[in-house]
């Protein structure tokens, strides 16, 4: 026996209302015991297709149109439903992305295992137990038999995932695919899956497949890579190959829009985001344009700061205040961003960055402490008209691009709202006439103006969203994880046209992320954030050069880097 | 999702590319059931044109055609088709006449009801707090009081509060009044649901940011967000203001028996049921009963199609 899967000439299918979607075309790949590929693409590109067309879990009305899957020389293609499960089960198990939707919030962690196990092995009673704490223990949750009796809301992320690893394990397949297995996860969780998926694959000799969006995680664990595009296989090879000197022109605009960790660039190369009638990007005469108009040129040297600032949410509601239980989100937080610097908030999900953040922009209010905007205190309840305009100095753009805009109003009124309620043009045609250059701006054309946002992707709504907050002419822009939900080359355009547009206005930004690279990229100082608290306030090259808090290193430690590829390095221990 | 072309679409391509107009043509019963809602509101609206006869024009009416019998039964003459009531009405004309005053009434009521329930629920669902408590309060008190019972007791109150002399004329409206103040907390837990999900979304933290005051984001985000599951209820609202109107009207505490609606001439009928004249509740029933069910079968439709998770 040689290749434990064999995929060729795989076509599917998903036929519509508006024609057939061929979501994968010709595609062929192996897998062999004991190694782990990386399928891996953009939004689109059929990855997942791919994985759910081999153990026939295809979502309707998508279907296999042509080629062969050979799975350890057996033809899996036209098998009946009943055949599939045991395959699925014993055979081949699958790990899905979202932990939190993969288990059964009803059942305990022990129950889920045992059952997958009798369904699979035959084992029953005391054995299908024994078996399961053995499984447990094999990815690495410790004091197993007490855990088996536990539910899944008490276990963790990262905790969670691994007994989805479990369950998959548990019918002792030969191959494992695994569809974004880490994306719901923090970096120094994902770290630990990645590093226990890649023991498992060595130790049992298992064939995993990992569809991925993510060149890091590519980057860590696989052996070989698949690159697809379009429905379409482009590149494949191995994993070195792949990443250090990649042939195809798609994987090698995939890689360099890959922000870099070990330097910081002026700007992403080689990617363009004009698009449309949108005229290349020209300049602004500040002075004499309407963005530039109405700036009040005052002279305060810090345009946001914030002094001891706190917050805590309620968890648990109770009139007994001994009984409360209270989340402190924002703990004693002070920093001061200066006019038209970078200031970068990076951390874990749960730091409180985002948090500072909507504090900052008045959505929250803290409970103590004081924000001040150009030097005015914009913190107090009830906003004093005074502390109403020097907010609107202020602008956010948002994470997700399509809850961001409202679905029910063209582009055209969506970015004039702002200038329509606070009059900030003379008439209507000239409102109009702002509001297309803006679109035209950030790469749009003014087009764009006469349509909704179902109609653009999630690139081209992030920019809608960076017109519409530009239209408020900021001074300060707040972006929070403004790309974190974007494909890389994406987000490489959206990084680009902010950095362009800050440079030419003379923008004062907040950029919060959780990927390092990005902030070494985007940022001049960065205050590094867990559980509330800020660790370390820094120039960006000395904390990447020399962080001096632990947690710090600890973050630059688990960050993939692929500079580094081939030495042991690349994989975080 | 299309992609976006160079051009914008028009509204008609942009109607034609609509997934829920796709979905109303490729299923067989929603289309039925609007063609049949929409021949019955037809027939209703154009009474004056359709009906043989004129059922409050007493010079057409005559006792001595009282009691006929449809025209097929023996007996029956060919000029009343579906028979005559007790007063020598044509029973064809008196029901066209009657379903228009029923689909009036019951459209009517859902508006107010909307208006209302929608105003307060997203009120409520935006504002939050104590304007919250108290408003949704309101709300579960009246859900446990039978619709019906409500209704009629908003009815007599109304009717009380009237002058004598303009108690008949204003039947109508105090029903409408009656039905819609029944209705609207339906609509306000809808809509304050729907906003209590729009409200977390990023669209309406950009418009707090912009500066826009709270009454301008409720109206020009949230309201127009909401409106999908409003308008399920709203269409299986409609089904049930209709059966309310009858039902007031079949108790003698709606629309008074001058005015034929449904509801009065299936009392009427009821009384003469037992002699034998069974045509005289039985055509008025079969309209009604139609049209409901016709309205119901839209509003499940519009339920599945609005239900991102069922397609």
């Amino acid at each position: 026996m040689t290749e434990l899967l064999k995929i060729e000439g795989l076509d599917v299918e998903f036929p519509t209302r508006r024609g057939t979607v061929k979501a994968a075309r010709n595609v062929s790949l192996t897998v062999n015991p004991g190694e782990v590929v990386g399928l891996v693409g953009e939004s689109g590109a059929g990855k997942s297709t791919i994985g759910n067309a081999i153990i026939d879990l295809l979502e309707t009305p998508g279907r296999v149109a042509g080629g062969s899957i050979l799975f350890q020389g057996e033809e899996l293609r036209g098998r009946d439903e009943d055949e599939m499960r045991t395959i699925r089960g014993d055979r081949i198990g699958m790990i899905f992305q979202d932990p939190q939707t993969s288990l059964n919030p009803l059942m305990t962690i022990g129950a889920q295992l045992v059952e997958t196990i009798e369904k699979t092995t035959g084992l029953t009673g005391a054995d299908a137990e024994a078996r399961a704490e053995e499984l447990l223990a094999q990815v690495g949750i410790t004091e197993a038999k007490a855990r088996l009796k536990a539910y899944p809301h008490q276990f963790s992320g990262g905790m969670r995932q691994r007994v989805v690893i479990a369950l998959a394990l548990a019918g002792d397949p030969d191959l494992i695919i695994a569809d974004e297995p880490t994306t719901a996860l923090d970096v120094s969780i994902q770290a630990q899956i990645l590093d226990l998926l890649k023991r498992l694959c060595r130790e049992r000799n298992l064939g995993v497949i990992i569809v991925t969006h993510d060149i890091g995680v590519i980057a860590n664990i696989a052996d070989r890579v698949v690159v697809m595009y379009r429905g379409e296989v482009v590149e494949t090879g191995d994993v070195a190959q792949i990443l250090g000197a990649p042939n195809h022109e798609y994987t090698k605009s995939l890689i360099a829009a890959v922000p870099r960790a070990d330097r910081k660039l002026e700007r992403f190369t080689s990617v363009d985001y004009i698009e449309g009638d949108a005229k290349p990007f020209s300049r602004i005469d500040v002075q004499n344009h309407w963005l530039g108009q109405a700036r009040s040129d005052r002279q305060a040297k810090a345009a946001v700061e914030v002094d001891n600032l706190n917050l805590s949410f309620v968890l648990q509601k109770s009139l007994l205040k001994r009984n409360r239980r209270m989340l402190q989100a924002v703990d004693d937080a002070t920093f001061s961003v200066a006019a038209g610097e970078t200031f970068g908030i990076v951390g874990e999900s749960g730091s409180g960055k985002s948090t500072i953040a909507r504090m900052i922009a008045g959505l929250y209010q803290p409970d103590s402490g004081q924000i001040r905007v150009f030097g005015e205190d914009v913190s107090t309840r009830p906003a004093s008209a005074t502390a109403r305009q020097a907010r609107r100095a202020l602008q956010m753009i948002f994470q997700d691009p399509y809850s961001s805009l409202n679905a029910r109003m063209r582009v055209m009124d969506i970015v004039a709202e702002p200038i329509r309620y606070h009059r900030l043009t003379g008439s209507e045609s000239e409102t109009r006439q702002v509001v297309s250059d803006l679109l035209d701006h950030v790469g749009l054309g003014a087009a764009a103006g006469l349509k909704y946002p179902h109609e653009f992707s999630g690139g081209q709504r992030q920019r809608i969203s960076i017109a519409r907050a530009l239209a408020s002419r900021p001074r300060i822009l707040i972006c929070d994880e403004p790309t974190s939900a974007l494909d890389v080359s994406v987000q490489a355009t959206i990084l680009n046209l902010l950095k362009d547009l800050q440079e030419e206005l003379g923008l004062t930004m907040i950029f919060i992320s959780h990927d390092l690279p990005v902030i070494r990229q985007m940022c001049d100082r960065i205050a590094v954030m867990r559980h509330g608290q800020i660790c370390e306030i820094a120039e960006a090259e000395t904390l990447f050069e020399a962080p001096t808090h632990d947690y710090s290193r600890h973050l630059l430690d688990l960050m993939p880097r692929m500079d580094l590829l081939g030495t042991d390095r690349a994989v975080p221990a | 999702m299309s992609l976006p072309t160079d051009r914008p679409a028009t509204r008609w391509e942009r109607f034609k590319d609509n997934d829920i107009v796709w979905s109303f043509f490729h299923s067989p019963g929603a289309v039925i059931a609007a063609v049949v809602t929409l021949l019955m509101i037809l027939a209703c609206v154009f009474a004056p044109v359709l009906a043989p006869f004129d059922p409050f024009d007493p010079a057409q009416i005559s006792l001595w055609d009282g009691k006929l019998p449809p025209a097929w039964v023996e007996g029956g003459q060919p000029q009343y088709l579906l028979g005559t009531d007790n007063q020598g009405r044509d029973m064809l004309s008196t029901i066209l006449y009657g379903g228009r005053l029923s689909i009036i009434v019951g459209l009517a009521a859902v508006c107010l009801g909307m208006v209302l329930g929608v105003t307060l629920g997203v009120v409520s669902g935006y504002v939050g707090g104590m304007t919250d408590a108290i408003i949704m309060r309101i709300a579960d008190v009246q859900l446990t009081i039978p619709g019906i019972l409500l209704a009629i007791l908003i009815n007599g109150i109304g009717r009380a509060v009237l002058p004598l002399e303009l108690r008949d004329d204003f039947a109508i409206y105090v029903v409408i009044v009656a039905i819609g103040l029944t209705d609207w907390p339906q609509f306000a837990r809808v809509a304050r649901g729907a906003t209590l999900v729009e409200a977390n979304k990023e669209y309406v933290q950009a418009a707090r940011i912009i500066g826009l005051p709270r009454w301008l984001i409720m109206i020009r985000h949230i309201f127009p967000n909401t409106l999908r599951p409003v308008l399920v209820i709203a269409t299986i609202g409609l089904a049930l203001a209709i059966i309310s109107e009858a039902t007031l009207s079949f108790l003698g505490q709606g629309i008074p028996p001058t005015t034929p609606s449904l509801g009065t001439l299936i009392r009427v009928g009821n009384e003469y049921l037992f002699s034998g004249l069974w045509w005289i509740t039985f055509f008025p029933a079969i309209a009604l009963v139609v049209l409901v069910f016709a309205v119901n079968l839209l509003g499940d439709w519009m339920r599945d199609a609005l239900n991102p998770k069922l397609r």
